[in-house]
């Protein structure tokens, strides 16, 4: 995977710092435009008397009801998936490793396409149940691909787990289109909508279900980046180096999928930030998971933050899903840099 | 990079596991499925052609093949609907599966796939446009407009893959194909949303043979025939690229001609069915991990054989579609899943030759 050998890693994490810090004032300096941005127009003065308690009662509402929390949410999702698609990177070696990857956009998409295929059309768009689907279809997912690929023999291997994951995709998209088809197009809209990445209709509740499982999962896999570090130089390496490869794979990669399941379900399949996002940050900070990790969430983070927040203010009839815009900004980037790579 | 993947993780499996460290063919099996696959493959044309909203008797479907009369209505039939869509059946199932037997061979990486060059994203991104602005394009101009998408998509991975100074490796093509396909199906989602036109894409994305005529099977066919025979005469240096670079060049391969040729037939086989039948994805992927494990990872076997394999699985489950509800067809693309999916997760538990 093109991962130069280890070396000057006090000067990497010194770097890494620096970068961290730019990417934390760049979130900062979106964050303060997001608020501004919008189909009601506030001017940076009214939001600013607005989150200290002034601002007229459509204002707050705006801005503490509709903003804030789809700001937040869009941070969580972006830290959550980039995160998780550098721990798949990591454990599966394989550099197209991204949380869609494992079956867990498809799972949830079928949950919700199950969900739509029975429940009124009406019920789709403000429910709560939406997230609750698609969180229960990826996990679903997400343990039966782990069952199928784990054997008693050899314990878990990432590309049998790749390739579990392809096959269960494949077994589920064809499931999703034979739905599909029966479909009326107002319930297939919605579906589709919420597939390509949409996080429009957030309400803190949203913020409040994903918030937990960043907290608690993201620091794990800090915790962990040095034992990533270790497996990532293969499987023989990491056992003479003590690892123990069937309780950090699995430890890691549980929280790799939970952080992916709990994105998506809340935010709909942004996949392409859990594949460029660590694929940016090793080009900035290099392999190392200790600056890798945390280099990876901060890009996702300000990827999908821009992404929505251009999402939903070029378009005056309407807004267009997160994801496409991540993927329509971050694509082009990303090529641009492989064009430039030198080695 | 997954050749390390192969090779560290071979040392933790337990003996008695079977192993390929070398490019072992197994001729016998290659030549048994060879031939019984012609054999199935002759029984389930015949079928596929009498089969259909309305049955046609195996007598009257010989009658129609080699004693045409104009007159009478079901071998007109036979002739105009079921012949060319069995036919473009074999070309797309022989296609798709040996292009992408070749990319896994040549990028050494199992989740190889052709959708991986942007050819289904570049053929979906044009279509979406197509269906939003130009509704009512006659079919045969809508293949001609998805080949063109197909070609955009792949000209844009290969462009921005080889600009790069460290030229066109594996694995910079298969992220610039990543990257591009995200760009490309992105731009179509976004078409889509806006036009509410996603249920349309989803049908052509399912993939099927419906509606194909001889037009297409004729364009095709040259095309294809020679990217099959290309991707033969290429087995061989597959199978010592197959191996690694090193090994490659320190036999006196060399690799880019090889890679350049492989690429060419990938994308000839891999954007004509794309553009007749929509994208049929996973049977690229599924066919030569099944075959690897059939007849050994020698591509002078693997090659022809996920060619047969190919033909057969698509021609049944083009059966299958039109038998299961003959009135509303079962996507093609969804048949495949369903009877490949289980079968390549057995594979994988069963971990055996080239799987890994």
């Amino acid at each position: 995977m093109n991962m130069p050998p280890y070396g000057h890693l006090a000067q990497r994490s010194k770097k890494a710092i620096w970068i961290g810090l730019i990417l934390i004032a760049a979130i900062i300096a979106v964050f303060l435009l997001s608020m501004n941005l919008g189909a009601v127009r506030m001017t940076p003065q009214e939001v600013i008397q607005t989150l200290f308690g002034g601002g007229d009662a459509r204002q707050q509402l705006v801005l503490f009801k509709l903003r804030l929390p789809r700001i937040v949410i869009a941070l969580l999702i972006g830290a959550g998936l980039a995160a998780s698609g550098a721990v798949m990177q990591g454990l599966t070696r394989n550099p197209l490793a991204e949380p869609g990857i494992l079956g867990i956009n498809a799972g949830s998409g079928l949950a919700i396409m199950l969900y739509a295929a029975y429940f009124p059309v009406a019920t789709l768009g403000t429910a709560f149940m939406m997230p609750l689907c698609a969180l229960a279809g990826a996990g679903l997912t997400a343990v039966l691909i782990y069952s199928l690929a784990f054997k008693k023999s050899e314990g878990l291997s990432p590309t049998s787990l790749v390739l579990n994951g392809i096959g269960i995709a494949a077994g589920i998209s064809a499931a999703m289109i034979v739905i599909a088809v029966r479909l009326t197009p107002e319930k297939y809209q919605s579906v589709y909508i919420w597939l390509a990445g949409s996080i429009s209709g957030t309400t803190w509740n949203y913020v409040l279900a994903l918030l937990p499982w960043i907290l608690v999962l993201v620091p794990y896999i800090l915790y962990k980046a040095r034992v990533l570090n270790v497996l990532v130089l293969g499987d023989k390496t990491a056992l003479g180096l003590g690892a123990n490869l069937d309780k950090d794979r699995f430890g890691l990669l549980a929280a790799a999928v939970g952080l992916a399941a709990a994105s998506v379900a809340s935010g709909g399949a942004i996949s392409f930030v859990g594949l460029i996002g660590p694929h940016l940050a090793r080009r900035l900070v290099g392999p190392n998971h200790k600056q890798l990790l945390p280099i990876s969430a901060l890009l996702g983070a300000l990827l999908v933050l821009v992404g929505d927040t251009i999402g939903r203010s070029v378009m005056h009839t309407g807004e267009v899903p997160t994801g496409i815009v991540v993927a329509i900004i971050g694509a082009p980037y990303f090529l641009y840099l492989l064009a430039k790579a030198k080695a | 990079m997954m050749e390390a993947t192969s090779s560290s993780y071979a040392e933790t499996v337990p003996e008695g596991t079977p192993q390929e460290n070398k490019p072992k063919g197994r001729p016998l099996a290659a030549v048994t499925i060879l031939i019984g696959g012609a054999a199935l493959l002759v029984l389930a044309l015949l079928f596929s052609i009498s089969v259909g909203s309305i049955s046609i008797p195996l007598g009257t479907v010989w009658q129609a093949l080699f004693h045409f009369n104009p007159d009478n209505m079901d071998h007109q039939v036979i002739r105009e609907v079921r012949l060319p869509r069995a036919l473009a059946g074999v070309l797309v199932g022989a296609g798709l599966s040996v292009s992408g037997a070749v990319m896994q061979g040549m990028t050494r990486n199992p989740i190889a796939d052709p959708g991986l060059l942007g050819l289904n994203a570049g053929a979906g991104f044009v279509l979406a446009a197509v269906f939003a602005f130009y509704p009512n394009m006659s079919y045969t101009t809508l293949i001609l407009y998805s080949f063109l998408g197909a070609g955009i998509g792949a000209g844009l991975v290969f462009g921005i893959g080889s600009l790069s100074k460290a030229g066109l490796t594996p694995m910079r093509l298969a992220l610039s194909g990543a990257a591009v396909s995200a760009l490309l199906s992105a731009l179509a989602e976004g078409i889509a949303v806006y036009f509410k036109i996603g249920q349309d894409l989803a049908f052509w994305y399912a993939g099927g043979l419906s509606g194909i005529h001889w037009t297409q099977v004729n364009i095709m066919f040259p095309w294809v025939a020679a990217a099959l025979i290309g991707a033969l005469c290429l087995s061989r240096s597959i199978t010592v690229l197959s191996l690694g670079d090193e090994v490659s060049s320190g036999l006196g391969q060399r690799n880019g001609l090889i890679r350049l040729g492989g690429t060419l037939v990938v994308l000839v086989l891999a954007g004509a069915a794309v553009s007749a039948v929509g994208a049929i994805g996973f049977l690229g992927l599924l066919i030569p991990h099944i075959v690897r494990y059939l007849v050994g990872v020698d591509y002078r076997w693997v090659i022809p054989c996920s060619g047969m394999f190919g033909a057969l699985l698509i021609v049944v489950a083009d059966i299958g579609a039109r038998i299961i509800n003959p009135l509303q067809e079962v996507p093609v693309g969804g048949l495949i899943a369903i009877i490949g999916v289980p079968y390549f997760l057995y594979l994988v538990r069963k971990g055996g030759r080239g799987i890994r």
